[in-house]
């Protein structure tokens, strides 16, 4: 009984007065897993579309989080470069490797200077996708991957994210679902659930934002979902 | 004082709380007068403590044989009222625990803890009494002891009847909910981090330049009445119940007596 | 950590005569207690939701082996390791092991009480690996080699002067003419001299607020961030985490993740929650190449199935701490090891041993306010109250406390022998006190009457009064 698992698998299993779960018990152990079952969700959500949407603006915005709502993706690059110029911000940018970002005519805005892949300690900007918003607490849901290396969500000064309307969710439950339902199926690396920048309390708690991570996290959101 | 006549008759057993018997017998009467007005027959058992300072000392040994003398002489009343959210809640909430691995005894304590009320959550609560036949002059302010308020949900009952004594403003306290710092055998175990707590709580009051604090319970109500003195301050300390019986004209705790 | 606990009422009498600290401790009220106030008046639902939170935790505590084994097999499927560790020693050189695998130097580390409890810090040093402290807090207290004060601010005991002071002491490098007397001064500047640190680092190593056996994912809540740049720049990623933070699925999980910051901080949400699962894929630009859990236990299992096992509820939200009487005079280092407030007198005797704590139970009011804020609403003061049971039992209360509880369980015994007593005494006390209504100091009271007056009683005990008034044919 030297093994430190088997010993402390032993004392809980003491403690809890027997080997094994019971037979009717594990099963439903396995059903918790396997099933997933929700709890209690907050009602906050329980709203139409384009509720939905202000809802998820109004509490990633209360978060410090700003929020550019333009028509569509032919918007989205002088959304960017309107941004980074009030900002007094370079022009240069690196941006997540990812083709659904690819797609947009990043040419209509020749002066921006993109370049792909992951950041660097110096880099001041990034731009990304996210794979969900989630509108219960205005937070981004970012998955690592190949066109999304999680270093650009927190190295540089300022983080763009590029979300369409469609990606928006009601809770962290149906964020999940959609999770689950990838095409892959697995977990990422990663997930990042995102609510605003950086920020601290540790000096005599007064909130000061750009701790480590970004002191500035920006959305860029493409209305695409239909009005109810 | 309101007391509709379609309710029960009831017998209560005053459970008067070692404080009151000794240090101000006043407010047990103010129960009593209080209790009547609410169509209760009071009865006085032969009593001595709840056992909370033992029970809480850890020694579950002592405390049970002090809580078996209270469950005999309270057995056969309708209910157990006491001035006191501290000792109220030591009846309703503790007793049960108290004797878990003891099921003759159990029994009883489940029994007593469903009966037993501190002294105005009963009158509102049970009795129903929406207001009382009392007048009190000046501005008070009124601490939450807190077995009171987070044991038994003793808040806005003292506040209700108090809105309805002539002459009486209530200018709430800062931090009501916020202990004072007694603790039973916690202020004199550690006295200095007690004097922090109560010198906080005395400030609180002196800031809200009521003349009267008010509370349900004499523990408390010892301390900060203690505290203000020591501090010179010139507020005047009672037990809530004193006001609402009308009873407050003789001198507030720690004054001077008559003659 | 060398506890200091048995030394808690010096300790506490030095916090309280320490005016600096008490300025610093000033910001409780308005930081926490009331951005929680606020927060949970913003959720209808959160009053339900603890009810859940408890549940979800009561249940998996009952079947805590089978969730554990099932998470492990999930982090193993997706590439991580798992190092079960009795105690700190064994969680100390697991660690070393790693670090050693990888010829590791330096260590960034998000913040971690259980790294504290096995004091990782100084065994990394004594072994040549340099560990570097990247929340704001920890590493203020690291540079002053101070233990944290608090959870989730543990640098809560230093006003903006001493983080200047600090600073200018240790970042010698820099201008000493440079402009620090702002917040925003002093964070730039940490975050300037520890991103190096973050992209030099070997090791990152984080705790976890939660383990999830659906999936074998760790969860880390921060603010800052730094907790992610941790994980993600060096080679390896080590999460810390004692084996009570498992819980079945992501919904349990986001279920307690509703609670948490709002109990903690009175956020909504934190800024980073970051879902951990492996290490990087093949095909992942970034993040680590190994990702280890070291699972500790240092006396947990042996928590389950007493009456401290609801203790194992704990999600280390603070809320206790933020709200508590004492905590808030006397600050976190008095009580003298990891876990301060009235989650740290309940859970430090069960990891420490009730000899070495014992005080930390006994300094309380019992006033409850810390059990009707915690989110997993675990009774704490009726578990400190076993505490005093178990010194009870065990005869380490202090004798004269035995004996006075002794003598008086004694008279409250015996109704009559009690009433002649209580008689004797407030007629005695009332005689002498009745000129001035109180006493300034009276014998044996001095605990009493050093701090406080001694109201007089008002002469004659209300049973004799009573009974008096019944002889009378009143009423």
């Amino acid at each position: 009984m030297s093994d430190p698992r088997a010993q402390i698998l032993g004392s809980l299993r003491r403690a809890l007065g027997r080997e094994a779960p019971a037979a009717d018990i594990a099963a439903g152990l396995e059903r918790r897993l396997a099933e997933h079952p929700a709890n209690l969700v907050p009602r906050r959500t329980d709203l139409p579309g384009a509720a939905l949407i202000d809802l998820f603006v109004r509490m990633a915005e209360a978060v410090s989080t700003t929020v550019d709502r333009v028509p569509d993706a032919a918007a989205v690059p002088a959304s960017v470069a309107e941004y980074l110029a009030r900002h007094n911000l370079p022009t240069e940018i690196v941006m997540a490797p990812d083709p659904a970002l690819d797609a947009i005519p990043w040419d209509s805005r020749p002066l921006l200077a993109i370049t792909r892949g992951r950041a660097q300690g110096d880099d001041a900007a990034s731009l990304t996708g996210a794979f969900a918003g989630i509108a219960e607490t205005g937070t981004l849901m970012l998955l690592s991957g190949p066109g999304h290396p999680t270093t650009l969500n927190f190295l540089p000064d300022t983080h763009v994210v590029v979300l369409r309307a469609s990606q928006v969710v009601g809770p962290y439950e149906e964020a999940w679902r959609r999770l689950r339902a990838r095409a892959d199926g697995g977990m990422p690396r990663t997930v990042n659930l995102v609510t605003g920048p950086s920020r601290t309390g540790d000096i005599e708690l007064k909130i000061q934002l750009g701790a480590h991570g970004p002191r500035r996290l920006h959305i860029v959101l493409i209305d695409d979902a239909p009005r109810p | 004082m309101d007391a509709p006549a379609s309710r029960p008759t009831c017998r209560v057993g005053l459970f008067v709380t070692c404080l009151v018997d000794f240090f101000r017998p006043t407010v047990g009467f103010a129960a009593v007068k209080l209790l009547e007005a609410a169509g209760c027959t009071v009865i006085v058992p032969p009593q001595t403590c709840c056992g909370q300072p033992a029970y809480n000392s850890g020694d579950r040994a002592a405390a049970r044989r002090v809580a078996r003398g209270v469950l005999d002489a309270f057995a056969d009343v309708d209910y157990v009222v006491a001035p006191s959210g501290s000792c109220a809640g030591m009846l309703r909430e503790h007793y049960p625990e108290l004797f878990a691995d003891e099921p003759e005894v159990a029994l009883a304590a489940q029994r007593l803890a469903k009966r037993s009320w501190e002294l105005v959550s009963f009158l509102v609560d049970v009795r129903g009494m929406t207001r009382v036949d009392a007048r009190f002059a000046g501005t008070v302010t009124y601490h939450d002891s807190c077995s009171g308020l987070r044991e038994l949900g003793v808040k806005e009952q003292p506040r209700t009847l108090l809105a309805g004594v002539q002459g009486l403003s209530l200018a709430e306290l800062p931090g009501a909910e916020i202990c004072c710092g007694f603790g039973g055998t916690f202020c004199v175990k550690y006295p200095a981090i007690s004097d922090r707590m109560v010198t906080d709580k005395a400030e609180d009051v002196r800031a809200t330049g009521a003349g009267t604090l008010l509370a349900g319970d004499m523990g408390c109500l010892l301390n900060i009445a203690g505290k203000l003195s020591r501090l010179g301050a010139p507020v005047a300390v009672r037990h809530v119940a004193e006001v609402l019986a009308d009873m407050a004209d003789g001198p507030p705790i720690g004054a001077p007596g008559r003659g | 950590m060398q506890a200091t606990s048995r030394a808690f009422k010096e300790n506490a009498g030095a916090a309280l005569n320490d005016p600096r600290l008490q300025r610093a401790l000033g910001n409780l009220r308005t930081g926490f207690q009331e951005r929680r106030r606020a927060a949970v008046a913003g959720l209808p639902e959160f009053e339900r939701l603890r009810d859940e939170g408890r549940a979800i935790k009561d249940h998996t505590l009952a079947n805590l082996d089978w969730y554990l084994e099932r998470w492990e097999a999930n982090v193993r499927a997706a590439g991580g390791h798992v190092h079960w560790c009795r105690t700190a020693a064994e969680a100390r050189d697991a660690i070393l092991g790693i670090c050693r695998a990888v010829g590791a130097r330096s260590m960034t580390k998000g913040k971690s009480m259980i790294a504290e409890e096995i004091a990782l810090n100084g065994f990394l040093a004594e072994h040549g690996i340099e560990p570097v402290e990247t929340d704001l807090g920890e590493y203020i207290i690291q540079l002053r080699d101070e233990p944290p004060s608090h959870i989730i601010a543990p640098a809560i005991h230093l006003t903006r002067d001493d983080v200047e002071a600090t600073f200018r002491e240790h970042h010698d490098e820099l201008p000493a003419g440079r402009p620090l007397a702002e917040p925003r001064q002093l964070t730039d500047e940490a975050r300037a001299m520890l991103r190096r640190k973050f992209l030099a680092a070997d090791v990152g190593l984080t705790g976890a607020n939660f383990l999830v056996a659906e999936t074998g994912s760790s969860i880390i809540v921060t603010n800052e961030g730094n907790g992610d740049l941790t994980q993600t720049l060096p080679k390896v990623h080590i999460v810390l985490a004692s084996l009570e933070k498992v819980v079945p699925t992501l919904e349990d999980a986001a279920t307690i993740l509703r609670l948490l910051a709002r109990s903690a901080t009175g956020q909504e949400f934190s800024s980073y929650t970051t879902i951990s699962t492996g290490p990087r894929r093949p095909e992942d630009l970034d993040g680590p190449e190994q990702y280890h859990v070291v699972l500790l236990d240092n006396g947990r299992s042996a928590m389950l199935g007493t009456e401290f096992q609801d203790m194992l509820r704990c999600i280390r939200c603070s809320a206790c701490l933020n709200h508590c009487p004492v905590y808030s005079a006397v600050g976190g280092h008095a009580y003298g090891w990891v876990y301060p407030g009235p989650m740290g007198a309940v859970l430090t005797p069960g990891l420490i041993g009730v000899e070495e704590a014992g005080h930390l139970p006994n300094a309380s009011t019992f006033c409850g306010r810390c059990e009707s804020v915690c989110p997993m609403k675990i009774p704490l003061p009726k578990m400190m109250r076993h505490w005093r049971e178990r010194q009870v039992e065990r005869g380490l209360a202090p004798a004269v406390a035995r004996w006075g509880i002794g003598l008086w369980a004694f008279l409250a015994a015996r109704p009559a022998l009690y009433g002649l007593a209580a008689r004797l005494g407030a007629g005695l006390l009332g005689r002498l006190g009745r000129r001035r209504g109180r006493f300034g100091s009276l014998p044996l009271a001095g605990g009493w009457t050093d701090v406080r007056d001694l109201p007089a009683p008002e002469g004659g005990t209300f049973r004799d009064r009573w009974a008096a008034r019944r002889r009378q044919g009143g009423r």
